[in-house]
């Protein structure tokens, strides 16, 4: 492990400012993925700014509705939290879905939405990866590629974005609030991760240095009818092979207003605008739900071991949607 | 006389040191100036080092030595040459440790490790067992001294003449065995002698080898091994973490304490080879078999031949007139395979009781009735009686606790919502051997007792065990003995493996407990007030001369499970086995043995696969994130029972060995009942929602 310093910022420009002067710093919250990949050399920062005491952990319920989450805020706590469980229950089944009681009791909301792929050679210093030494090459393009994407990839790199809980915020149209060098700024968390393209290892839209402060759920009264399903290669304590994230409002039969997000499957959290427009105005039916998966589906490009998560994500989806459907109560 | 210690459920001697965290493992011992090191693979898989540049990691503050075959002190060619590390230049696998770097913290010998520069002249390499390998040869004998194949009467006569007939071949992937606790040593030199404080299954190897390697009488090596983190075989033999420790300890003049870290477990210290089984089997119109083939093939490493005896479980299970068994193996330019938890018997119970179970559905006969009557009333091998045999029993009971009566044998015939649902069965058995040991007993003026031999308990409840038997054969409470283990200054005892441990163990505890009270006997006056009575004893003579006669274990092993029918998820609702294993000393201990390797058992079929690359040639998912291991919420309902069983033919304490027949048959009973819930025979391990997806066409 490279020896690095480690500095406890004050507030939240302190931090900002520290990691702007600060070519090889990083921010340091749960540490159960960034101290996990400094021990494999996979990162290597010489200075680590520890945001654990900023003013970051709370969950506040907002005037009209929605909700600000607190970049620190613990996946434990926030899947705990009253709120969450009512008006988002699919945030709280994606959170308890993921990793093990210990980890999310560590594990903060910026660190998950910012945690590094899964993808076995990115965490392996002895291969190549494009994502961690840039020109490379990419491993896993041609070799083990049974957890990694199918959409969206590029020959650069096929990884997949892994946390549970950006799924369920990519379909809750999260806003992710940021505090950059050059000031404060919302990103909406479809747009905070990126395409791998030429440069997988710029992962996210934000600048250098940028802290995230907190995470804020709109107001959305459907999403108290909402699910997450995830399939994993064990009962628990797995990355998903396929997760859905779905929201249903339905008028009568018909399907007023549907949130679908896809995990396991892509770069970032993949976010089913077109299976949702299919779905929209129409009488819901499980095969209408298949139908809207194949469409979304339909530019998925396999890799050599994963052509299962194409009829995988189709199943979860009518599965989830159907679910939710059933349970919708008669007007 | 006994006052009854054997067969009551006692919690573990030690339990309350291991929760409370005060039991110390290998690398935890307080020792003053202690250094850290840290073992470097080898970054290609065939080839040589060129050059090694140590300047940069020596530059780091805190790094005291660099190791390697340029500097490292030389061993003597030793026992093994897997164990003769750090001596010459030549690389055999990737990943195989080729210096050791050595610092006054863990962080520096880490940071270290990664600084030094290794050039290679690196070859091309083949890692990839297939079947038509051109490596592919026949080993002269398989583990550990049968016969490499055997035959009698003619099988393709006898297949081709049968009327009903199965062929197909079983792949199982490299299992990695992951203790909790990795390889771990602490050693230091004091006056020229060698003490470690070391995790392994048995100190009497690990002395021996080392005072080989070092060229030391063996008095002068001292191994020390009070707990240990699990083993599952990994830790049968001395490994890499023992030597390196030892080196670097030498070459520093420091003590010093090396783990190997959760990657370095996938490889270095050996895995269950992958096999490619093929099993024939014909039958006549009423089950019964006439002929059995089951065609092995296993790879070992270009450093020594590891020959799995995977067929051998089939020579002795059921009988049929004609029959055959092939080994075959192939050297790869990989590490050498070692033990896992029954070696041999585990990966080749999966293909022949799959087989039985294909078998069955080809003749239309129930699976346990199959079996039962193919029961062998001698050993088809030895042509003698077992000494024990109650595999029927065990089926029966099994059969009748499991609620198998009426049990439907169509395919894919019962649905409960989204989840098809199956059962399925297996057999299984282990041999009950036994090795010589030692052991003392002494008897002190204060009525209390001390038993001391090096076994070595790996988390097994071992030391309870033991304890136990010694007070029957005392013939006082137990609260009046103590026992002392794990130090090599005890009497020598075997290996805790082969699911020999309790067997030559107790032996020898019950011999020299004898012994002490015919001293006691013979002493007038009794323990004199200021001294004490002791009487050591070694089983060998009386081991050696055990006749040759067919010990087996026998199993019966129940699998409920239930296959998502869009995702083709697997989830085992319940699992049953029954065992006759002789006698069980402790039925707290014994059910964890037994559903501890139900457990492993399903991760085997469900969830373990080392996954290599050949372009790298080594397993990429190379730790508990990425390599699976069967989870609590994997196991839903598991239960394990035994048979009352007595067998005079076996031992002083009349036991059989627990350890591992409990994973034996598991893997077959689930993927038998995953065919049964859904139709699909899936042949290659572990059974992954990837291989079942899809079972209905959706919407
Ligand atoms: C064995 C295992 C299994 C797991 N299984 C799952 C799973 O099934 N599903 C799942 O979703 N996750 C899983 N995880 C991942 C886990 O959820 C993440 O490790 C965790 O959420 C990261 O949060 P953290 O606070 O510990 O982040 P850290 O490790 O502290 O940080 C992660 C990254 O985010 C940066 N960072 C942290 N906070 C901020 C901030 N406020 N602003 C800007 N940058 C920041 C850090 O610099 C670092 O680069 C698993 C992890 C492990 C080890
Ligand atoms: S997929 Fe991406 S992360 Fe994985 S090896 Fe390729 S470049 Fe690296």
């Amino acid at each position: 492990m490279r020896p690095f310093r480690y500095h406890r910022p004050a507030d939240v420009a302190e931090a900002v400012a520290v990691l702007a002067d600060e070519p090889q710093a990083a921010y340091l919250a749960g540490g159960t993925n960034l101290v996990d990949l400094m021990k494999l050399g996979v990162q290597r920062p010489d200075l680590l700014v520890d945001v654990n005491r900023l003013p970051l952990d709370a969950v506040e319920e907002l005037p009209g509705g929605g909700l600000r989450i607190g970049a620190t805020v613990r996946n434990s706590d926030l899947a705990a939290h009253p709120a969450v469980r009512r008006d988002y229950p699919v945030l709280a089944r994606a959170l308890l879905a993921a990793a093990s009681g210990q980890l999310r009791n560590l594990a903060t909301t910026g660190g998950n939405l910012l945690q590094r792929t899964r993808c076995v050679y990115f965490q392996d210093t002895g291969k190549a990866c494009n994502k961690r030494e840039p020109g490379s090459g990419c491993a896993a393009r041609h070799g083990q590629n049974r957890d990694l994407a199918v959409l969206d990839w590029s020959d650069l790199c096929v990884a997949t974005h892994p946390s549970d809980l950006a799924v369920a915020l990519a379909a809750l149209d999260a806003v992710v609030e940021v505090h950059e060098p050059a000031g404060p700024r919302d990103v909406p968390l479809a747009a905070l991760h990126r395409s791998p393209g030429e440069h997988p290892e710029r992962e996210t839209t934000l600048a250098r240095g940028a802290l995230i402060t907190a995470v804020r759920l709109p107001h959305l009264p459907a999403a108290r009818r909402s699910a997450y399903l995830k399939v994993r290669d064990r009962a628990s304590f797995a990355f998903a092979v396929g997760s859905v994230a779905a929201v249903l409002d339905l008028d009568g039969d018909v399907v007023r207003d549907v949130r679908l997000a896809y995990g396991a499957v892509a770069h970032r959290p993949w976010r089913a605008y077109r299976a949702e427009e299919e779905l929209r105005g129409r009488a819901f039916s499980p095969q209408l739900a298949a139908r809207a998966a194949d469409a979304e589906l339909a530019e998925a490009r396999p890799l050599r071991h994963n052509g299962f998560k194409v009829p995988l994500t189709r199943a979860i989806t009518v599965r989830a949607l159907t679910e939710l459907a059933e349970r919708t109560p008669a007007p | 006389m006994t006052t009854g210690a054997v067969g009551r459920a006692y919690p573990r001697l030690e339990g309350r040191e291991k929760v409370t965290g005060t039991a110390r493992y290998a690398v935890e011992y307080p020792v003053d100036g202690v250094t850290y090191g840290w073992a470097v693979p080898s970054a290609v898989v065939r080839g040589r080092i060129t050059r090694i540049d140590a300047a940069p990691a020596l530059a780091l503050p805190g790094v005291l030595a660099v190791l390697h075959h340029g500097n490292a002190p030389r061993l003597a060619p030793g026992p093994e040459p897997d164990l003769w590390l750090l001596q010459e230049p030549a690389v055999h696998y990737r990943g195989q440790f080729v210096a050791v770097v050595v610092a006054t913290s863990l962080e520096a010998a880490r940071e270290g490790a990664r600084l030094v520069q290794i050039d290679y002249d690196a070859g091309p390499h083949s890692t990839v067992l297939t079947a038509d390998h051109p490596g592919l040869y026949r080993p002269d004998q398989v583990n550990p001294s049968y016969p490499t194949d055997t035959a009698e009467g003619d099988f393709d006569a006898g297949y081709a003449a049968a009327p009903v007939r199965m062929d197909a071949t079983y792949r199982t992937p490299a299992y990695h065995n992951n203790p909790m606790e990795p390889h771990a040593t602490t050693a230091q030199w004091r006056d020229g002698r060698l003490l470690v404080h070391d995790s392994n299954q048995g100190a009497v190897a690990v002395k021996a080898a080392l005072a080989e390697l070092f060229e030391l009488p063996r008095e002068s090596v001292r191994v020390i091994t009070q707990h240990v983190g699990g083993g599952f075989g990994s830790k049968g033999y001395p490994k890499a973490a023992v030597v390196l420790a030892a080196l670097a300890a030498r070459q520093v003049d420091r003590p010093v304490r090396l783990a190997l870290t959760r990657q370095q477990l996938f490889g270095p210290v050996g895995y269950r080879t992958p096999t490619i089984q093929r099993v024939r089997l014909a039958a006549d119109a009423d089950g019964r078999l006439t002929a059995i083939c089951h065609d092995s093939i296993t790879q070992t490493s270009t450093i020594r031949e590891f020959a799995e005896q995977v067929a051998v479980y089939t020579r002795s299970m059921y009988a049929a007139p004609h029959r055959r068994t092939t080994h075959r193996l192939v050297r790869l330019d990989v590490p050498t395979p070692f033990w896992m938890r029954a070696p041999g018997e585990c990966p080749g119970a999966y293909a022949l009781e799959s087989a039985m179970d294909e078998l069955a559905s080809a003749v239309g006969i129930d699976p346990v009735e199959l079996r039962i009557r193919n029961d062998p009333a001698v050993d088809p091998e030895l042509g003698r009686p077992f000494t024990s045999r109650n595999l029927v029993g065990c089926l029966r009971d099994g059969a009748r606790r499991f609620g198998w009566a009426d049990r439907d044998p169509e395919p894919r015939a019962r649905r409960d919502g989204r989840w098809l649902i199956g059962t399925g069965v297996a057999g299984s058995s282990y041999p009950a051997r036994a090795r010589a040991s030692a052991a003392a007993a002494t008897a002190r003026p204060d009525g209390r007792f001390l038993i001391r031999i090096d076994a070595t308990d790996i988390g097994t409840g071992a030391r309870t065990a033991l304890w136990q038997v010694a007070a029957d054969a005392l013939g006082v409470p137990p609260e009046r003995v103590e026992i002392q283990i794990g130090d090599s200054d005890l009497p020598p005892a075997g290996v805790a493996g082969g699911s020999m441990g309790t067997s030559s163990w107790s032996w020898a505890v019950i011999r020299a407990c004898e012994a002490l009270r015919d001293r006691l006997r013979e002493t007038p006056g009794g323990v004199p007030p200021d001294g004490e009575v002791t009487a050591e004893v070694s089983t060998a003579d009386e081991v050696r001369e055990q006749p040759a006669l067919p010990r087996y274990a026998y199993g019966a092993h129940f699998a409920e499970v239930r296959v998502d029918v869009d995702t083709g998820e697997v989830r085992v609702n319940r699992m049953l086995g029954v065992f006759a294993a002789g006698r069980v000393v402790n039925p707290t201990t014994a059910r964890s043995q037994l559903i501890g390797g139900m457990t492993m058992g399903i991760s085997m079929a469900l969830h373990e696969e080392g996954v290599l690359d050949e372009r790298y040639g080594d397993w990429v998912n190379h730790d508990l994130a990425t390599y699976h291991i069967t989870g609590c919420a994997d196991v839903e309902r598991i239960e394990a029972y035994w048979l009352d069983e007595q067998d005079s033919e076996l031992n002083p304490a009349g036991v059989k060995g627990i350890g591992e027949i409990g994973i034996v048959g598991t893997a077959a009973a689930i993927t038998n009942a995953v065919h049964h819930a859904t139709g699909v025979r899936i042949r290659d391990l572990p059974i992954r929602l990837d291989k079942l997806i899809g079972l209905s066409p959706l919407a």
